[in-house]
């Protein structure tokens, strides 16, 4: 059952990344996007990390998605067809991505991998101790640092969008 | 005795060049003018001091004046060769110290009046300065390499000073000329003193100039196309100082510094930097005399008379009254070249040297009068030629009868300084080569003859039409007049050999009553014919110069010596020889070295579009050369 | 463990996705195309994050947190991402690549 319910993912998964790579409306683009990382929140839900599958859920297909869509309708017309890359470059990139895949997949299946069968369960709690906890395997530091990161990024984000400031002039013609 | 404090004489001339120079907008004209004057006095009296105490206080030791040397080490090469600095003092570097002291000061003070409607007037100041600074540093220098350096310091403030014009081409063509040849000659000193340094492994004065050390008695151990290399090495250094002191065939600078300043000919071109060859020979004297049996001398001695005689033979129908004096001082200088050529070494044997030094003395104190005198009158009647000038006697009283003096004591008639000192000479000459005496007697006609020419010509005749009525210059310029007659009066008593002779022990010398009957003779026997030929205004001398024909024109073209070195240079070494060099180096080495880089150039235009600028390009290249890299690296070379 | 899938099928499923981010990145024009050919590439190496923490070393969770650190990192660079396409589209009213190559010369 489960099985078919991967395979099932995977597929939506591939097809609806090649579309958005693909597709000349932008978006298109965008919502295939969301197709694929829903899938992979598919994937999440599978092999039992019900907490990270939520995560990606809000984050990726909540926020970003959403900042994706208003910017597309910010810089862009709904109608326009994006221009793509010469025939010749497409192909060859097509090339070196499969050879690519082809050295990727090789070596994967070459190399044994020692599977533990062992199935646990991990909760929230779990998670949410390891994240904060200061002794051994705690990732308490880098949790900060990331909350220090995003509280820059987001300060960067609202000085570089705002943009210049009007000048005085202008301010008396108002 | 301490003579440290003689260091202070060229210090305080390059302080008030440095001050002078830094604020040269700052200052006005006037205080510069005090400035230069006062602290050139301050070393003059310094310089007396020093000879005061050096000549009369510290008593002699075994009856020899004995050298003063302070020095600290500049460059080390070995144990024995290395560069001092330092200041050396002995009889004929004291001497120098007075001769340059009294002439420089009086420029100065004449300076003050001659210079004052001139644009540029604290830098002239500053320039004098600079020149005073360097001819002490020359005087006082301990070795060959310390001379060097202010014999080129030397050099570059006679060609500022001769360029001070510098918006008249000829003024600058001429700063370019007396550089270049003597620069020319100088390549020869330089030469000469890495010689001398190789061969005898000090540049020190003391250490070469011992006649009992290594560098003299050691002369024979080297030798090179038939000579010593020290006897080459000397030859060579003589080649330097016959540039500075325009020796033939390097005397065609001199005439043409006559553009400078009047101040500055009397200064540079008359008394001291000229003298500077003179000088540089005098002080090897020893290594001169000595060194195989003195054939560096004879050389010395021969282009000395030459040049003497050539110089008098030109001057005679010269028109310009600051190139009739030019010439003048290059024969006077031959003359102090020869007397140096003929003397012997101990005692009264070293007349010639005692008689070089003694005329180089009192030459330094006349000729600067003449030079004064003559700006006095170019002063007054805006013109250099005598065809512009005549009569002024009665406007110029104090110039006149300076000049006079002046003229007479060139004209070496007694009991003027000129008499002394010239009698000297011929003595030397007489007693030691019998060719160069009879040149000498002839040289000592030709000068008065040609010194009394323009004196007359000037003084006497005819008043000329003027513009403005001439009238005496100003009591600053005839000052220095006034105290240089005295001196060209009394120099001559000067018990000069008991103080400066070549084995520094001194001697009595003695008046040749015969020798100097015949000097005095033939001296007014040129007076009176210049007397005759000029007093008054008539066609003898023209006459007489036509009688002459190609002589006189030849003379009047100084020998044709410009010509030959302007074909020299411009037909033969410009055309033939520097030419082809620079096509030689425009085509073939500028044409590969720009090839290369144009071709660079152009392979940086083709390969500059892979520079996109696009991410994108250089992620694929970045991918491109992972898949590549990962293809070999697992299974072409895990493999084999 | 998803029953009967072994994690080699799941290493491949990444694969091609990274390579498909990949051949977008290289291939798309505009600069929004590339963001989201980025998130692609991104999301790819998560899942594999996740898939070998689960499948090698079931009872630990360093895959788990860093999965979740490349997520908050993903926002803050698609936030910052956006607020420069956005800054720039003011500029020159475009977002194509080939008008921003002036770092080129």
């Amino acid at each position: 059952m489960e099985r078919y319910i991967f395979y099932m993912v995977a597929l939506i998964m591939i097809v609806s990344a090649i579309a958005s790579v693909s597709s000349r409306k932008m978006l298109r683009s965008v919502i295939y996007l969301l197709f694929v990382l829903v899938s992979i929140a598919g994937i999440f839900f599978l092999i039992d990390y019900n907490f990270l599958a939520a995560v990606q859920l809000t984050v990726y297909a909540g926020g970003i998605i959403v900042l994706m869509i208003f910017s597309v309708l910010l810089v862009h017309h709904i109608e326009m067809r994006l221009e793509v890359a010469k025939v010749s470059k497409r192909i060859l990139t097509a090339i070196a991505c499969i050879i690519g895949i082809g050295v990727f997949v090789t070596t994967i299946y070459s190399y044994d991998f020692k599977v533990e069968g062992i199935a646990t369960t991990t909760t929230t709690e779990d998670i949410g101790i390891g994240l904060l906890s200061f002794g051994e395997g705690g990732f308490i530091l880098p949790f900060e640092v990331i909350s220090v990161i995003l509280l820059a990024a987001m300060i960067g984000a609202i000085v570089i969008a705002k943009g210049k400031r009007l000048e005085p002039n202008n301010d008396e013609t108002l | 005795m301490d003579f440290s404090y003689t260091i202070l004489i060229p210090l305080i001339p390059l302080a008030v060049f440095l001050l002078l120079g830094i604020f040269n907008q700052k200052i006005k004209p006037a205080v510069s003018g005090y400035i230069g004057v006062f602290g050139l006095l301050t070393s003059a009296i310094i310089s007396f001091y020093a000879a005061y105490q050096y000549f009369f206080v510290s008593s002699k030791v075994d009856g020899v004046y004995q050298t003063f040397v302070e020095k600290t080490v500049w460059m080390n090469f070995t144990d024995t060769l290395r560069i001092d600095m330092g200041i050396l003092i002995d009889p004929i570097s004291v001497m120098m110290l007075i001769v340059v002291s009294v002439v420089s000061l009086m420029v100065h003070i004449y300076s003050r009046g001659y210079m004052k409607d001139d644009d540029g007037y604290t830098k002239f100041f500053a320039f004098l300065s600079l020149f005073t600074f360097s001819m002490y540093g020359l005087v006082l220098a301990t070795n060959l390499f310390q001379i060097y350096i202010f014999w080129e310091l030397v050099g570059v403030s006679s060609y500022l000073l001769i360029g001070y014009y510098y918006t008249k081409p000829s003024a600058v063509a001429a700063a370019k000329k007396a550089f270049i040849v003597t620069r020319f000659a100088d390549l020869g000193f330089l030469i000469g003193i890495l010689i001398m340094g190789y061969y005898t492994g000090t540049f020190d004065f003391e250490a070469l100039n011992n006649p009992e050390g290594s560098a003299i008695l050691n002369w024979a151990s080297t030798s090179f196309m038939g000579l010593s290399a020290i006897t080459w090495a000397l030859i060579l250094i003589f080649i330097g100082g016959a540039g500075k002191s325009a020796m033939l065939p390097f005397h065609i600078w001199l005439p043409d510094a006559m553009e400078g300043p009047t101040p500055v000919s009397a200064l540079i071109h008359a008394a001291t930097m000229v003298v500077a060859g003179i000088y540089l020979v005098a002080r090897l004297f020893p290594m001169f005399y000595f060194v195989e049996e003195g054939f560096a001398l004879n050389i010395v001695a021969y282009v000395g008379a030459i040049s003497s005689l050539f110089a008098a033979i030109i001057a005679i129908t010269q028109t310009d009254i600051k190139r009739v004096l030019a010439f003048s001082t290059m024969s006077q200088l031959g003359y102090m070249m020869m007397s140096l050529g003929v003397s012997g070494y101990d005692g009264h044997e070293g007349v010639g040297y005692m008689a070089s030094m003694f005329h180089l003395f009192t030459h330094a104190m006349f000729k600067a009068l003449l030079f004064l005198g003559a700006g006095s009158v170019i002063h007054a009647v805006h013109s250099n030629y005598l065809k512009d000038m005549g009569g002024l006697r009665k406007y110029m009283p104090i110039t006149n009868i300076t000049f006079l003096i002046a003229a007479l004591a060139i004209a070496g008639m007694p009991p003027f300084a000129g008499f002394w000192s010239k009698d000297e000479i011929l003595v030397a000459a007489f007693e030691h080569n019998q060719l160069i005496y009879y040149v000498g007697v002839l040289v000592a006609g030709l000068t008065a003859f040609y010194m009394f020419r323009i004196y007359f010509g000037i003084f006497w005749g005819k008043d000329k039409t003027y513009e403005h009525t001439p009238k005496e210059s100003p009591f600053s310029m005839t000052f220095p007049l006034l105290v240089l007659a005295l001196l060209s009066i009394v120099g001559g008593f000067i018990p000069f050999s008991e103080f400066v002779s070549a084995d520094k022990a001194g001697f009595v010398a003695h008046l040749n009553y015969p020798l100097a009957a015949i000097a005095v003779g033939i001296g007014l026997t040129g007076i009176i014919l210049a007397w005759v030929f000029y007093k008054k205004e008539n066609n003898l001398a023209d006459k007489w110069a036509n009688a002459f024909g190609t002589f006189y024109k030849w003379s009047y073209h100084k020998f044709y010596f410009d010509e030959v070195y302007l074909f020299i240079t411009k037909k033969i070494l410009f055309k033939r020889v520097a030419a082809p060099i620079a096509w030689f180096d425009k085509k073939v080495v500028d044409g590969t070295m720009e090839g290369i880089g144009n071709k660079t150039v152009l392979a940086s235009e083709k390969i500059k579009g892979m520079q996109s600028g696009r991410v994108q390009d250089y992620a694929f290249a970045f991918i491109g050369g992972v898949v590549v890299l990962a293809i070999v690296f697992i299974y072409l070379w895990t493999n084999n | 463990m998803i029953e009967g899938i072994s994690i080699y099928e799941i290493l491949t499923l990444t694969s091609i996705l990274f390579f498909i981010g990949v051949y977008g990145f290289i291939t798309r024009k505009n600069l929004i195309s590339i963001l989201i050919s980025v998130e692609l590439i991104l999301n790819a190496s998560v899942v594999n994050f996740v898939v070998i923490n689960k499948y090698l070393y079931p009872d630990m969770l360093q895959g788990v947190f860093f999965s979740i650190f490349i997520i908050a990192v993903a926002a803050a660079e698609t936030a910052l991402a956006i607020s420069i396409i956005i800054n720039l589209y003011r500029q020159i009213s475009s977002v194509e690549v080939k008008d921003i190559e002036t770092m080129k010369y």
